[in-house]
């Protein structure tokens, strides 16, 4: 590598870099300028960088420079700072009876518009954008309650849920009378015929409705009561509701007697907040079904 | 010959410059590195993390193989808005038995690290077969197998194994039991559930997919979910300690 003569481009008047290719020589113009210092400025900048924000590790920990900065720190300040714009306004729900909430257009208004974006984010995966639910999912827009509709029962199932794993969930469990074998094929046949029958489906051919009537009397009326209108103490659909959960047809009824479904609802208050819980309540409540 | 003409020993000797360039990357590695290691602060101190039961393992080996990483992440980032939608930003701690990790930054679906416990077993496998039957506008594909495919308990206790190697926890009882514990975890009435509630002290114990008669990868995929983001206890979690 000997060092190369000093060579002028006679055209440009630049050094040339003393490379040579068939004739071609390769200027050595310095970078430019903009460039170049930008460059050093980067320099710097990392060094102040180092000073000010956390950097260095060290054998215990770290540098956690001047302005000791945490990233998560911020982020539970600005989620602290929202949450006191809304206190204000979230203490008054807080401390307001549902039905108060219900009756200040004020209060109402905040909680429906806090129950409405919840419930998109919460609970719309199950009961549907337009809370019209899914076959096994409640529709709560109509009237059909399995555990009723008022605003405190629903902020109580909001809260704790229909057989979730909280301790003050709500819990109803029907015998599966086919499975367990509770019952002969035959009668669950004839009890769902006689079902089917009351709530005005189409029944099966040759069933012996009359026989179904006092199975149903003997197995079913404890629950779903003796005018099959079900009772929301104990979490008993309506028989004789439009709809029901997990289909309305006589063979549907006998699956559901021969081994029933339980549906799930978790748990929200931990989770949500009483807050919102009863923004939850409110907006439900104003779907159109609340009682 | 100045300082920098120096240089042009590298860029003339492409060996020297090859040898240089794995220098400097190693000096930067090292420093970003080699820290976390040894740094306590790395890994936050958490109440309630446990290792994997063999249940939610096979799960999470479901979720890999399934590619359900390319779409949903398992990382809430310490952002205002994030907080508000999935709940605590995510914790090291939270996956420090994780191999390979699920965090990301790209979510075609929502993030699942707090997902446990959100929705019922019901919703999870009626959403797993046909999300568009509970989620009308959603694009994520059906699993409809994961309801027929039994789970295989062959390979379950070189699993446990070979996280140990990893330095994950498990006590010799565990991983002896892996392959009874497996199929416990999903069969509540049976003799094993007890052994396992107590080699798992917490962990759900119920029919996962809703089929009594075996227990399948839904079981397994389930499982899992229903556990992401539930472990720590934040009620005990010290904040303070673990800002950065």
């Amino acid at each position: 590598m000997a060092e190369h003569k000093k060579e002028i481009d006679q055209v440009s008047g630049v050094e040339t870099t003393g490379h040579e290719w068939d004739g071609l020589k390769e200027l050595n113009n310095p970078l430019p300028k903009w460039w170049l210092y930008m460059f050093y400025g980067s320099i710097v900048w990392s060094v102040i960088y180092w000073v000010l924000m956390p950097s260095w590790p060290l054998v215990n920990g770290y540098t956690k420079g001047l302005l000791d900065y945490s990233q998560r720190a911020v982020a539970t300040e600005e989620f602290n700072v929202a949450a006191a714009e809304r206190a204000e306004t979230g203490k008054m729900l807080l401390e307001a009876s549902l039905d108060e909430i219900l009756n200040t257009p004020e209060l109402l208004e905040y909680a429906s518009a806090q129950g409405k974006v919840a419930f998109g984010d919460n609970c719309a995966p199950c009961h549907g954008t337009g809370a019209t639910g899914f076959e096994g999912y409640p529709n709560l827009q109509d009237d059909s309650w399995i555990w009723g509709g008022d605003l405190d029962t629903l902020a109580t199932t909001i809260s704790y849920g229909v057989r979730s794993e909280h301790d003050e969930s709500r819990f109803a469990e029907m015998p599966a009378f086919g499975r367990d074998e509770l019952l002969e094929k035959e009668e669950i046949v004839q009890v769902a015929n006689y079902v089917g029958s009351v709530a005005g489906l189409p029944t099966q051919d040759g069933v012996d409705l009359e026989a179904g009537k006092v199975i149903y009397e003997e197995n079913c009326a404890a629950c779903h009561m003796d005018n099959l209108k079900g009772d929301i103490e104990t979490g008993s659909p309506n028989l004789t509701a439009p709809t029901y959960l997990y289909g309305k047809s006589v063979d549907d009824i006998i699956a559901q007697v021969n081994a029933p479904r339980h549906g799930v609802m978790p748990a929200w208050i931990d989770r949500l907040g009483e807050t919102t819980v009863k923004s939850l309540a409110v907006y439900v409540h104003s779907l159109g079904g609340g009682q | 010959m100045s300082a920098w003409k120096k240089h042009q020993i590298f860029e003339k000797n492409s060996l020297i410059l090859i040898i240089g360039i794995v220098i400097m990357i190693s000096i930067g590695g090292l420093v970003e590195i080699v820290p976390l290691y040894y740094l306590k602060s790395t890994i936050e101190k958490t109440e309630g993390m446990r290792p994997y039961t063999p249940l939610e393992l096979v799960g999470r080996n479901i979720y890999v193989r399934e590619g359900c990483y390319a779409c949903h992440s398992q990382q809430i980032r310490p952002m205002r808005d994030e907080l508000q939608r999935y709940g605590n930003y995510s914790l090291a701690a939270e996956s420090m038995y994780d191999r390979p990790f699920q965090w990301g930054s790209k979510r075609t679906g929502p993030d699942l690290a707090r997902v446990g416990g959100k929705y019922s077993d019901e919703w999870q496998r009626d959403h797993l077969v046909d999300p568009r039957s509970v989620s009308p506008t959603s694009v994520m594909p059906g699993y409809p197998f994961l309801m027929d495919a039994k789970l295989s308990t062959i390979e379950i206790e070189n699993h446990l194994k070979v996280n140990a190697l990893y330095g994950v926890p498990y006590t010799e009882e565990q991983i002896a039991s892996a392959k009874v514990d497996l199929l416990a975890q999903a069969q509540p009435d049976s003799d094993a559930a007890e052994g396992f509630e107590e080699r798992y002290p917490g962990a759900l114990i119920r029919d996962f997919d809703g089929n009594a008669k075996e227990v399948t990868e839904m079981d397994a995929l389930v499982a899992y979910l229903q556990m992401l983001g539930t472990l720590v206890d934040f009620s005990l979690y010290d904040e303070k300690a673990n800002l950065r």
